[in-house]
């Protein structure tokens, strides 16, 4: 016979689960019975084609870390929450997610925005902050943060890497032409190029700047422009479905045998693509984990990740994937760094906070070191498009790899500020090929 | 039904306090439903005429902004919220005097294309409004008080409930007034209005600049209690809730939109939290049943409960 329970009895157990706050005590330093992380990432809506599989992934390395035996000897648990509802939503999870499920660290956003709505809570609410993937550059020049770190690279550099690459592969272009989606992402990374762009190679004619609305579905108009104004290099930073779309319009129409394209957020649209993308076209990956890296620092822990994410999920992993492993291994390092410092206890909050700041971590294609403000300096390895059948899909060939303090702005300078300074030779002296 | 309407707004208000203080992360929650009840009053306002708009994010996003923008300058949040006020119903105005002229699918298309303006303004002058990634709003003292932030935060929760008792109350009495009397008869027949002497563009576009403050205002409390501001406040999905909110919660009467938002916030949370996947359709498998069991929304769930026959 099953135990039913009454109508006013289920209302009490819910009203009570729900009021409650889960977690009574208030001692920071008891060491937990398990590890909570919130995740917030797309699960809906455009974005989800990042955000859908770099939650398969935090799955992935939760269920690993708890084989092996947990971070500390404390299981992870981790709860996500979807971004698409918009920040007023976020922010009120976040604290839920604090205050409710009592969750000891955030791994937080893909979407810049959220970023910036969310990581000033880190502050009120006194919890560790591990922006995991947003790229915006006003995060920590704009503010000074003691509980939030960004354990990945961020515009500035990845907008750099392949301004410099192109102007050592493709020195002597002289028009230049911008397609990126219509928000906060293209207009800066188009910002960041243009400094920085300036700066290397003055006198480079800037032929047209184009802005489609975000979630374009037909750039028909765009692709026209850019074939009567003949641009030498064409770059996009545009992402996701958008970039695969684009690509494909632009193929059809002979685009890419004309123009030189630069896309620094390539990498994720590739295995849609196939071998519709077209050879020897600058691509990049936010960072340095192309699938085909060929010097890893750790080559067998590069492949036994890259292989254990296609055999769970049948595909390869793409770069959120590795940004949320490297947010994973940053937590992993600095949880116990801070363990280590307290002689086996378990931190305080505070005292987590303090393990991550100039925190190095190791990576299986290199190591991450969280700097002073908070930002974390990754590696970024651009090259030329080209198919490799053992993929399925293009990867990058001629590789150049730019080390992250080489191109990422100095703690408490501007990026638009820092790129204005620098120096055509600069542009010899910055990366080297691998 | 009217007698106990109030003794039934005190009871929600201290069911709310309660919620508040027992879960300190449901007082932002609570807070942002009370600001949308506020704004969704002006959604009710507008369905007593049988309009429909999905356009009034619009006076929620502007309410906001005008937060954002002039909150280093002005610094004090009960001068933001009248200024926030005041614009939005300045703005309703114009662009009142145009959509009145319309009526049914295209006064409520019109208000669509004009939010949608608007949200598309939001994003391109990146140089002004920082585009999608918006504008951020620091704490501010209230009435020349600076507080520390949790006595601000439950500052804010004070001002949203106690505007949220004032506003229905004054809507209560502007519905039983002649003017509010006169929107029923827009939906009824606009043209025995007209006979009457009375001009039916006249009282629908007072109930339309004041729709327009509610909205600003509740958009001005949004952007106090999240705190961010960006332009997805004006997004015709933004206007959809707002509408979804009014059927859940019932057009009976004011304690409607508040019902309705509060059901709607934690329901939201409740499926985000349990379901993260799927948590879209769960609230449209609630808003179908409202439609499907409940036409009446809440409120009429609550009125026949009550037994009060049919609400008004």
């Amino acid at each position: 016979m099953t135990a039913t329970l009454s109508r006013r009895e289920a209302l009490v157990a819910g009203f009570g689960g729900v009021l409650l706050p889960a977690t009574l005590s208030a001692q920071p330093a008891q060491k937990p019975a398990e590890l909570k992380i919130g995740v917030t990432t797309f699960l809906s809506g455009p974005a989800s084609v990042f955000g859908v599989p770099s939650r398969k992934a935090c799955e992935m390395l939760v269920d690993q870390i708890n084989a092996a035996g947990g971070i500390a000897g404390v299981p992870v648990r981790a709860t996500f929450v979807d971004e698409a509802p918009g920040t007023d939503h976020l922010v009120g999870e976040m604290r839920r997610l604090v205050q409710s499920e009592g969750v000891n660290v955030l791994l937080q956003s893909i979407s810049s925005g959220s970023c910036l709505a969310c990581t000033p809570l880190s502050r009120e609410l006194n919890k560790v902050m591990l922006l995991w993937d947003c790229g915006t550059q006003r995060i920590f020049e704009e503010n000074r943060y003691e509980y939030a770190f960004r354990t990945q690279g961020y515009g500035t550099p990845e907008v750099l890497a392949p301004l410099l690459y192109l102007l050592k592969h493709k020195p002597d272009f002289r028009t230049v032409a911008v397609i990126n989606q219509d928000y906060a992402w293209g207009r800066d990374s188009w910002e960041l190029w243009k400094a920085g762009m300036d700066a290397l190679k003055p006198g480079v004619r800037v032929v047209a700047e184009m802005f489609p609305r975000f979630g374009s579905t037909d750039f028909s108009t765009e692709i026209t422009r850019l074939l009567a104004l003949r641009p030498d290099v064409i770059l996009s930073t545009s992402w996701g479905g958008e970039l695969v779309t684009l690509i494909r319009q632009a193929t059809e129409r002979r685009l890419f045998e004309r123009s030189t394209f630069v896309l620094p957020v390539a990498e994720a649209s590739l295995p849609t693509l196939g071998r519709t993308m077209p050879e020897g076209h600058i691509i990049g990956t936010r960072g340095d984990h192309w699938n085909n890296h060929p010097a890893p620092a750790n080559p067998e822990l590069f492949r036994s990740f890259v292989n254990a994410y296609r055999q769970r999920n049948n595909e390869y992993p793409i770069y959120p994937c590795h940004h949320m492993a490297q947010a994973m291994w940053a937590l992993k390092a600095g949880v116990e760094k801070a363990v280590a410092a307290k002689n086996g206890g378990w931190p305080s909050d505070a005292e987590l906070a303090h393990a991550f700041r100039g925190l190095t971590f190791p990576t299986p294609t290199s190591t991450i070191t969280l700097r002073e403000d908070g930002q974390g300096l990754e590696d970024q390895i651009v090259g030329l498009s080209t198919f490799n059948a053992d993929f399925g899909f293009s990867v990058p060939k001629d590789m150049m790899l730019y080390k992250g303090e080489t191109v990422s702005a100095p703690v408490g300078q501007k990026s638009t500020d820092w790129l204005k300074t620098l120096k055509p030779d600069f542009v010899a002296s910055a990366g080297r090929s691998i | 039904m009217r007698k106990i309407e109030p003794f039934l707004a005190l009871l929600l208000a201290a069911a709310m306090i309660a919620a508040a203080v027992m879960a300190p992360w449901l007082r932002f929650v609570l807070t942002i439903a009370l600001a949308k009840g506020i704004a969704v009053l002006g959604i009710l306002l507008l369905l007593r005429a049988g309009q429909v708009s999905f356009g009034h994010a619009l006076y929620i996003a502007f309410g906001a902004y005008v937060v954002a923008f002039l909150a280093p300058q002005v610094n004090d949040a009960v001068l933001l919220l009248a200024i926030a006020a005041a614009g939005a119903g300045m703005l309703g105005l114009v662009i009142g005097l145009f959509v009145t002229r319309y009526r049914q699918i295209f006064f409520g298309m019109l208000n669509l294309a004009m939010a949608m303006v608007f949200y598309s303004l939001l994003e391109k002058l990146y140089a002004i409004t920082k585009g999608s990634d918006g504008i951020r709003v620091e704490a501010m003292p209230i009435a020349g008080q600076r507080l520390d932030l949790a006595t601000f935060e439950w500052t804010i929760f004070g001002i949203a409930l106690g505007l949220a008792f004032v506003l229905g109350l004054l809507l209560r009495l502007y519905l039983a007034s002649p003017m509010g009397e006169a929107l029923a008869g827009i939906k009824t027949r606009e043209t025995r209005l007209e006979f009457m002497g009375v001009p039916a563009r006249g009282v629908l576009l007072a109930a339309y600049v004041m729709s327009a403050v509610l909205g600003g205002i509740g958009g001005a409390i949004i952007a106090m209690t999240s705190r961010h501001v960006t332009p997805l406040l004006a997004y015709w999905t933004s206007s959809g809730e707002l509408v979804f909110i009014a059927i859940l919660g019932g057009a009976g009467g004011v304690l409607g939109p508040f019902l309705g938002a509060a059901a709607y916030e934690l329901v939201r949370v409740y499926a985000a939290a349990s379901f993260a996947d799927a948590w879209q359709m769960i609230l449209g498998a609630v808003l179908l049943l409202v439609i499907l069991f409940a036409p009446g929304g809440l409120w009429g769930m609550a009125a026949r409960a009550i037994g009060g026959g049919r609400g008004r």
